[in-house]
């Protein structure tokens, strides 16, 4: 510490800053907040969770579905059969997920938890776009790692379920459904993203994004009759998750792309209610 | 230039900023003093666009901060010293700020080393000590060579080191004629560091002058004269319409006057055309904490009954600082 010298020789700035780059765009946004990403071990966790606990129990889940195979269910078998690639990715996926859950919540939670956010929004007075480009690097870099994640889901379950159930990338809807599952994970990203901007406490955002996607979500199957259906058919990640299947389901009452499209919407518009809260309320 | 038109932000029912104009001018270190709670925090707040007020305005060379295209190029902050992920490197914090602002990352070794943080740069910011966060902070304040400086509590922390480098560096950077506001809770501290102070209290203005002005008018002078014949000297002085006040001496012998209303010089020719030995003739300013303590006397947020059932505050401001008013080393 004692290293530094009372004030700089010259001027009390230091060296004089180059002024070329006058012309601040969008594009130093997103690399600022590529830097943020990047630059904790939060989102290398979550990543590296993300593909050890997917991969991990897409071959265990395949592998118990083979071994119990005559034991199980017929009527299970026929669905399993009729849409081998919705078992494989759903999976691994559904605990997965979740540390996208957690990633979410974190890239925009813990800024107000450590106090970083005041120095971005000191950076970008105007704050929208700082989150926007948040969006975007982090939607990005989700997609990546998700489609990587995905395919390989899809690569260690075919062989597994090929006896029973054979899948190919080229069957009807089925490579739709592995680049899907990516792009559901891109916007699960940002659905929990969303709900940590407005919350701003990590451990609630966390909290309340896993509970719902997990507990509440899942559990409105129990309502019973039409409005039932309904009622769990859109909901944003129930809705979401049918993009990971080859076909609609009788009892399902969105297809694949309408239902990612549900989710889409819902996310939007959260992303909006963020948006909103970030410029109205103090930091 | 910082200019405050009638600012206001009410918290709930807390009116924390209350009605507040002044403006900081380039080329002097302005002192933004007040008791802890009295807004200062929240003044800088609005001023950087981080809180909205409920009226009023701040601007900045006459704009808005949110108006400001490069913000960081202009307005140099240090709010929070520990306002970092405490996972990321400070180099990292650097270079992201510094990318917003389409700084090259050479601006960030460069003020990397101006704090002398070099070494630690790549380390994660968890592990700093408050000194080292606040050097980080200082560094980010400095990243975009701003001309205006918003430093709240900057030396909290530091060791006496580190804060003979910080009042240096505020005074060369005002030298060079940029804007610097700081604020802080210490008046000694302001004393030595700014040329110009706005004090407030709960959210009020109660004083802006210039420091100098500030010492002078807020200190009560006085002149100690201790004297063998100091009955008769008092008698003198009456005459002459100063006021004398004999004060007991340690051997208990009541030789020494606390006199107000006459400056040295005339005492001193009072005793001269009347032959009366002086041992001592000392002018006396009273300590500018003491000042200060009782500018703010009624504004202090929070006050913890002392034994007499004024604030401890006040009581403690009895106490000798240890750090002298300048006006008593001349």
């Amino acid at each position: 510490m004692t290293s530094a010298s009372p004030v700089a020789p010259g001027r009390a700035g230091g060296p004089a800053v180059p002024s070329a780059s006058r012309n601040v765009g969008f594009g130093h946004l997103l690399l600022a907040e590529w830097t943020k990403i990047r630059s904790v071990r939060s989102t290398i966790w979550s990543l590296i969770l993300l593909v050890v606990v997917t991969l991990g129990f897409t071959g265990l889940f395949t592998w118990l579905t083979v071994l119990q195979w005559s034991k199980s269910d017929p009527t299970q078998r026929a669905q399993i059969v009729a849409d081998p690639v919705s078992t494989i990715l759903g999976s691994g996926l559904f605990l997965g997920q979740l540390t996208i859950c957690v990633l979410g919540v974190l890239v925009i939670a813990s800024e107000y938890s450590t106090g970083v956010i005041r120095a971005s929004l000191l950076a970008v007075p105007r704050r929208i776009p700082m989150l926007i480009a948040k969006a975007v690097v982090f939607a990005a870099l989700v997609l990546v790692v998700g489609e990587c994640v995905t395919f390989a889901s899809f690569f260690i379950g075919q062989p597994i379920l090929h006896s029973h159930a054979p899948v190919s990338l080229g069957d009807p809807g089925v490579s739709r459904a592995v680049w899907g599952a990516g792009l559901f994970l891109a916007v699960l990203g940002l659905f929990a993203m969303s709900i940590g901007a407005i919350i701003r406490h990590t451990a609630g955002a966390i909290t309340g994004v896993i509970a719902f996607v997990l507990v509440l979500a899942p559990l409105t199957q129990l309502i019973p009759g039409k409005i039932g259906k309904y009622v769990h058919g859109y909901l944003p990640t129930e809705a979401g998750h049918l993009i990971g299947q080859a076909h609609q389901q009788a009892n399902q009452v969105l297809s694949p792309w309408a239902g990612f499209g549900v989710f889409c919407l819902w996310t939007a518009v959260l992303f909006g209610i963020a948006i909103w809260l970030l410029v109205r309320r103090d930091a | 230039m910082i200019e405050a038109r009638d600012l206001t932000k009410r918290y709930g029912d807390k009116l924390a900023v209350d009605h507040l104009s002044f403006t900081v001018e380039p080329g002097r270190v302005t002192g933004f003093l007040g008791p802890n709670g009295a807004g200062k925090s929240t003044t800088m707040r609005l001023i950087l666009g981080l809180d909205r007020p409920q009226a009023g305005s701040a601007t900045i060379n006459g704009k808005r901060y949110v108006d400001l295209k490069q913000p960081l190029r202009t307005v140099g902050a240090l709010l929070e010293a520990k306002a970092m992920h405490t996972g990321r490197s400070a180099y990292n914090h650097l270079l992201f700020l510094a990318q917003t602002q389409g700084l090259p990352r050479s601006r960030v070794d460069d003020v990397l080393a101006m704090v002398g943080l070099q070494e630690v740069a790549h380390k994660r910011t968890g592990g700093f000590s408050l000194g080292m966060s606040q050097r980080v902070g200082i560094a980010v304040a400095m990243l975009g060579d701003p001309e205006i400086f918003v430093l709240d509590e900057p030396v909290n922390g530091l060791d006496p080191e580190g804060i003979l480098w910080i009042r240096n560096l505020m005074k060369a950077l005002a030298a060079e004629g940029r804007t610097v506001f700081v604020s802080s809770h210490l008046m000694n501290e302001m004393a030595v560091t700014a040329d110009h102070l706005i004090v407030i209290g709960r959210g009020k203005l109660i004083a802006e002058s210039s420091t100098q002005e500030f010492i002078e008018r807020s200190s009560e002078k006085s002149v100690l004269v201790r004297s063998p014949d100091a009955a008769r000297l008092a008698d003198l002085i009456a005459a002459e319409g100063g006021k004398a006040t004999a004060e007991e001496a340690a051997n208990g012998r009541a030789e020494t006057l606390s006199v107000r209303g006459l400056d040295a010089p005339r005492i001193g020719e009072i005793a001269a055309a009347q032959q009366i030995v002086l041992h001592e003739l000392t002018p006396q300013l009273a300590s500018l904490e003491e000042a200060y303590m009782e500018l703010t006397a009624d504004s202090v947020e929070y006050v913890v009954p002392g034994p007499h059932g004024r604030a401890e505050a006040g009581a403690a401001a009895a106490e000798p600082t240890g750090i002298t008013a300048p006006g008593r080393t001349e």
